[in-house]
């Protein structure tokens, strides 16, 4: 059963097995171009699939955007050590929950995924990390495993055909900066999940320092059908240099919430209302978030734009994981921003002082002011502390913490005005003012 | 330490997934399954865990100081109800859900009942924010969840069903 129905004007390229018949299994992966992708690059050179993938267009989907096949490029042709394929299925994004349907609904092409970025680098080794919440997807992907390695899609000599390369699932335990990579790659080692200073980056000293291909799972689940159809196919399906479709999560104040996937660069408008079915209840459209909650909130009066990596760039937000909030007039923004710094506060690793103790203090600021208790100086503090976030951490959770403040801080001022001098919140039911 | 049969054959699973010298990294996985067997991370159990995975007791602890999952010493409910409030849930209704399983189960955050039957956490994004607001009793998902689908839900808890007997309401994983 689907989470939520499909949409018509989705183009399903990696969804297009969801909701088939036993769409887990290998026999129902088979029956549908399952593996096909694979057998073909097994007669390309490493060079061939990693131009391909180029030509695609396609940006990792975990939130960065950088370009895959340029990553993929990255990794040192010679190397003493293994080499390592770490999918990144930890999806802890506010926002965010697109990776769960392509684990859950179409496990296999995961790993078709994985067995051709095995190809591609020369690695004979995978591992998805998964986070610990979600359990069933790590029994879904060790089933789907086990499926692979007795029809000899996995194992040391795949097909007959002489290629090697195996896969096992990891489990996280509760840690949202598990979710950057590097902290990722300490968290599968077996250690806190604390960032690690780059360079060297992950493609040259990754896993056990190993050279490592580490990508969000949309990402490898977007490599098949690359593969199957051309590099030039999927990026027509996008804008330029935005190549592809994309997952987008939409959830919030509207009608049909749920996971579509949309060709990259689908208006933001028409998504809400097209897709999204409009506003609930009626009411007006205020802000919107336009992939997770690390990203610049925009105003509705922003909200006419496509929704690819550089447009949302140019319009000084993000595109991120492909979590689209969207919320109606009656939302308070101070609450907003509270209730995404406390996230922060709960998730900072500790690791650098800016992002420990500048989450900690904005939470606490923020729930000052959200019980009326602030400070007109409160308003410039807090953007303040914020902007002394920016590019001062390791990984870029305090960023992530610092934007979507920063943004709401600055377009919603008067939101934050109103909650002066002792006054309720103007959109609370009741009013209750806790000391601090 | 003893563990059941199924758990042991779980670590002998993991301890082959990694490279031979690379114990140290089913240190995780390890402990979140064991937990699940023996209700909290205890000292003997962090022992047992350093010693399979041929690390120190306070490598494993910096460990599970670390990871929201992982409860040392007290052990949660058999149940344990975590409430998403994070942005998406917030915005339609979970923070209201939190509030009542606060006041109808008398309990606070991490918090078990006497019985050690239930247990409530307000928790971070648990993904599924496009069928928000949703919950987790243990590892299974409950997406667009209504006040009055929490109440039978908790009704049925605090009779002393299990979640499956709970037929009114039925988890959305597979």
């Amino acid at each position: 059963m689907l989470y939520n129905q499909p949409n018509p004007l989705e183009v399903r390229l990696l969804s297009r097995r969801f909701g088939l018949p036993n769409s887990q299994s290998i026999e129902t992966y088979l029956a549908n171009e399952g593996y096909k992708a694979f057998e073909k690059a097994i007669g390309m050179s490493q060079e061939d699939i990693i131009s391909e993938v180029k030509a695609s267009g396609l940006r990792g989907r975990g939130g960065a955007g950088f370009p895959t096949g340029l990553k993929w490029g990255f990794v040192p042709r010679q190397s003493p050590k293994p080499k390592y394929i770490m999918v990144n299925a930890d999806e802890s994004e506010p926002g965010t929950c697109k990776d769960r349907l392509l684990i859950e609904y179409d496990p296999h092409q995961l790993i078709e995924g994985c067995l051709i970025a095995g190809l591609a680098v020369g690695a004979q080794q995978g591992y998805v990390y998964i986070r610990g919440e979600y359990r069933y997807l790590i029994e879904v992907m060790d089933r789907a495993i086990e499926e692979a390695y007795a029809r000899g899609y996995l194992g040391d000599n795949i097909l007959g055909r002489g290629v090697k390369f195996n896969l096992a699932t990891h489990s996280g335990a509760g840690a949202y900066e598990c979710g950057e990579e590097s902290a990722l790659l300490e968290s599968f080692e077996g250690k806190r999940g604390n960032p690690r200073i780059r360079p060297p980056f992950p493609a040259v000293a990754g896993a056990y320092a190993s050279p490592t291909i580490l990508n969000n799972v949309e990402t490898f689940c977007a490599v098949p059908p690359i593969i199957l159809n051309g590099g030039a196919y999927f990026a027509g399906l996008g804008t330029p240099k935005n190549g592809g479709t994309r997952f987008f999560c939409l959830s919030g104040h509207i009608n049909k919430p749920g996971v579509y996937e949309l060709p990259m660069g689908f208006n933001l408008m028409r998504m809400i209302n097209e897709v999204g079915g409009g506003m609930r209840n009626g009411r007006k459209l205020k802000a919107v978030i336009p992939g997770g909650s690390s990203c610049p909130v925009l105003k509705a009066d922003e909200c006419d734009l496509a929704m690819d990596y550089d447009t949302l760039a140019a319009a000084k937000s993000m595109l991120g994981s492909g979590g689209v909030v969207v919320m109606d007039e009656d939302t308070c923004m101070v609450k907003a921003a509270l209730r995404i710094m406390r996230f922060y506060a709960h998730e900072s690793c500790g690791w650098c002082i800016p992002c420990r103790e500048g989450t900690t203090w904005l939470r606490k600021l923020l729930q000052r002011f959200h019980e009326g208790m602030g400070t007109r100086s409160d308003i410039v503090l807090i953007g303040d502390l914020s902007r002394n976030m920016l590019g001062r951490t390791f990984c870029p959770l305090g960023d992530a913490a610092a934007l979507p403040t920063i943004s709401i801080v600055e377009k919603w001022r008067e939101e934050f005005e109103a909650h002066l001098d002792g006054k309720p919140c103007p959109y609370e039911k009741s009013s209750r003012l806790v000391a601090v | 330490m003893t563990f059941s049969p199924e758990l042991e054959a779980r670590f002998e699973r993991f301890l082959a997934k990694y490279p031979a010298e690379r114990k140290r990294s089913a240190t995780i996985p390890m402990l979140i399954y064991a937990q699940d067997e023996v209700g909290s991370i205890t000292t003997e159990l962090v022992a047992e865990v350093a010693k399979r995975c041929d690390i120190t007791p306070l490598q494993v602890e910096e460990v599970v100081g670390f990871y929201s999952m992982l409860h040392r010493h007290k052990p949660m409910g058999k149940y344990h109800v975590q409430i998403c409030t994070n942005i998406s849930c917030l915005l339609v209704g979970g923070a209201e859900l939190y509030e009542q399983a606060c006041k109808k189960l008398h309990l606070g955050h991490k918090e078990v009942s006497a019985d050690g039957f239930i247990s409530l956490e307000e928790v971070e994004c648990i993904g599924a924010c496009s069928w928000a607001p949703a919950i987790q009793i243990n590892y299974d998902f409950y997406h667009d969840v209504t006040p009055a689908q929490l109440d039978k839900l908790l009704d049925g808890l605090q009779a002393g069903k299990r979640p499956e007997e709970i037929t009114e309401v039925a988890k959305v994983n597979c």
